[in-house]
């Protein structure tokens, strides 16, 4: 049951061709759309069905953002796909780029044709130049299969797609930074209201989603709601990649059922590297709170459960951690991430991540206060919640999760002024 | 609807773009233009600056960026502000090479920390600086997606992945 969705091509060689997507059954369902001519609303219906989750992090349902658009509203809108992947520990979008691009086309073109978009941005981290070009190949082949363009495959319906390539900055993974950044500017979030379903790129309706959400459109379409939705569990429809990384032998992508144990996952990444016992997880991505490794080993990969643990599957980016590790200074790398991209708007973010930052590193460098503690506990709560964008929260959950459980290898790090391990 | 979204222009567009940068990189620039809605070729900004950045052995200067500014009818502090914000454009000379070496977290417990000392010493440089000669410049980065194959780095348009410092050794050997 693995490599159903995204990953379905996965075992061809040069699987990012046209002609081995096409083997698949790849472009089919866009072509049956366009030739039996399926209500707009039918697509949304099925999405919203299948249980698909937005696979950017948020977890957001797809179908019912879509629905948020009316097909038949008049003017311009877009799709815009965010392949801008920076959540420390996740890398399973460039996958999707460089392995399986046509999918992901298939699906935007199906999404515009959902809400009656004719143009559709792929907004590409910048460092992602190798993907880029694996993807800018792909476009120029469905375009000249007319599978994009004007009057796919003779439908009269026109939809356009674009690449956008970005420039080092986290913060653009952030759906309303990324749209900022698409019409030129710094990448600085906007207030929402109003969201991008009424006001998005160039001031017009506009669906944003992340890149494996928008990869799965074809295969759920294909397919049918049911089955997608009963490859996992309740409340986490369908399969999901998973990018693990961190101290284990055989790290990388992997697309297994939403539920699967993680002890299964683990086990598939080749386990600990050097025997070593597991210290600790993180879940969903570098924003996610920690979970002891132990309680982790219990946990099924799926929205409740890892939330039900008081952390989040995030984007599916498993990063564990082994009893080498002193838990400080990964607070410590972490914190420095969220204080070197906060985008500055909000002061809670801006001061504070810098603050966060400075406390963990000086506990970490063997100067911290015995008050720092209740500081930082202090601290993320007049971070998180105060802010225009979820990054003040991005920053304040790693520092929650650390000392919810492993205060005490603070408490000894201010104490002796030297790691518990190590 | 009380929100109005357009382009930020506010200059004058210039008479004589031609004049601007030569036909290759003015051709590169235009494709991007293309990409996007009459009036916003300010989106192309991005773009622009990277294709200018590459023809000028990888920096940016005040201006190269004044012409972008003329060329996409922005006012030049929209653009400063782009080419401020981006950990991709440099303001600053940088080496032939800019090594970006990841030190987030999948890297780092992955001895991301040994491959910065083995290049610091390699190279005669720290984090941040550039070798004598100009030819390295070693950045730190933050994750670039690419945890599965940590410690790793990026050269250029390239990703190196799961380094040891002989794999270091063999990599910048090659390099042109
Ligand atoms: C600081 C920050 C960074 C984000 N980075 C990404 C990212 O790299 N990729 C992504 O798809 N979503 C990212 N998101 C989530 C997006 O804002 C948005 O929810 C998502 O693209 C919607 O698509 P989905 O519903 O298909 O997940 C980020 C959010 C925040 C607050
Ligand atoms: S929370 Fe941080 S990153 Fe988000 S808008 Fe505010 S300052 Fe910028
Ligand atoms: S942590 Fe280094 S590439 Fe992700």
């Amino acid at each position: 049951m693995v490599n159903e969705v995204c990953f379905r091509n996965m075992d061809l060689d040069r699987s990012w061709l046209l002609e081995q997507y096409r083997s698949r059954g790849g472009y089919d369902v866009l072509a049956r759309i366009l030739q039996e001519r399926t209500p707009p609303g039918e697509i949304v219906d099925i999405v919203k069905a299948s249980g698909l989750r937005g696979r950017g992090g948020a977890g957001f349902p797809t179908g019912l953002k879509w629905s948020f658009i009316s097909h038949n509203a008049p003017g311009q809108k877009y799709v815009v796909c965010n392949s801008d992947e920076g959540e420390p520990g996740t890398f399973k979008d460039r996958d999707i780029l460089r392995y399986n691009p046509h999918q992901l086309i298939e699906g935007m073109v199906i999404a515009g044709y959902a809400i009656g978009a004719t143009v559709g941005y792929n907004y590409i981290r910048g460092e992602f130049w190798e993907p880029y070009e694996r993807f800018e190949e792909a476009l120029a082949e469905a375009r000249s299969a007319g599978f994009l363009g004007k009057d796919i495959l003779g439908s009269g319906f026109d939809f356009e797609l674009h690449s956008h390539l970005g420039a080092g900055a986290y913060i653009c993974g952030e759906e309303t930074a990324l749209l900022e950044s698409i019409e030129g500017k710094k990448g600085q979030p906007r207030y929402k209201p109003p969201f991008p379903a009424h006001f998005g790129l160039y001031g017009c309706p506009t669906i944003i989603n992340n890149t494996e959400s928008l990869a799965s459109i074809p295969v759920i379409l294909e397919k049918g709601a049911e089955w997608f939705k009963n490859l996992g569990v309740e409340n986490s429809g369908g399969a999901k990649l998973f990018s693990i990384s961190g101290n284990i032998n055989n790290p990388g992508v992997f697309e297994i059922p939403m539920g699967t144990p993680f002890s299964t996952l683990l086990e598939m990444a080749g386990g600990m590297k050097n025997g070593r016992k597991i210290k600790a997880v993180i879940p969903g991505g570098s924003s996610a709170p920690v979970i002891p490794g132990e309680q982790m080993m219990e946990l099924t990969m799926d929205y409740d459960a890892i939330a039900k643990a008081g952390s989040m599957l995030g984007s599916g980016a498993v990063i564990v951690l082994d009893d080498s590790n002193c838990m400080v200074k990964v607070l410590e790398r972490m914190s420095y991430f969220y204080h070197e991209e906060s985008c500055g708007q909000c002061t809670p973010c801006r001061e504070g991540t810098g603050w966060l930052y400075r406390v963990v590193n000086r506990i970490e460098s063997g100067r911290g206060r015995p008050e720092d503690l209740a500081l930082l506990d202090d601290m993320t709560t007049k971070i998180a919640g105060r802010t225009i964008c979820a990054l003040g929260d991005a920053a304040a959950m790693p520092v929650q999760g650390m000392l919810r459980h492993f205060r005490s290898e603070f408490e000894y790090h201010i104490e002796h002024k030297r790691c518990l391990v190590g | 609807m009380g929100f109005k979204n357009l382009p930020m222009t506010t200059v004058k567009p210039v008479g004589n773009k031609e004049a601007l940068f030569s036909s290759e990189l003015r051709a590169e620039i235009d494709r991007w233009i293309s990409k996007y809605p009459e009036g916003w070729q300010q989106s192309a900004v991005m773009a622009a600056l990277d294709l200018v950045q590459a023809d000028n052995g990888g920096h940016l200067t005040t201006e190269l960026m004044d012409k972008v500014a003329a060329y996409l009818d922005m006012a030049p502090i929209a653009v400063y502000e782009v080419a401020s914000f981006y950990s991709m454009y440099e303001r600053k000379p940088v080496g032939k090479h800019k090594i970006c070496v990841c030190t987030n977290v999948s890297c780092m417990v992955n001895g991301s920390d040994r491959i910065v000392e083995y290049l610091e010493k390699k190279l005669g440089v720290k984090l941040g600086q550039t070798s004598q000669d100009g030819q390295y410049t070693l950045k730190e980065v933050e994750c670039l997606g690419a945890c599965g194959g940590a410690p790793m780095f990026q050269i250029g348009h390239k990703y190196y992945e799961n380094l040891s410092p002989e794999l270091i050794d063999s990599i910048l050997d090659g390099l042109e």
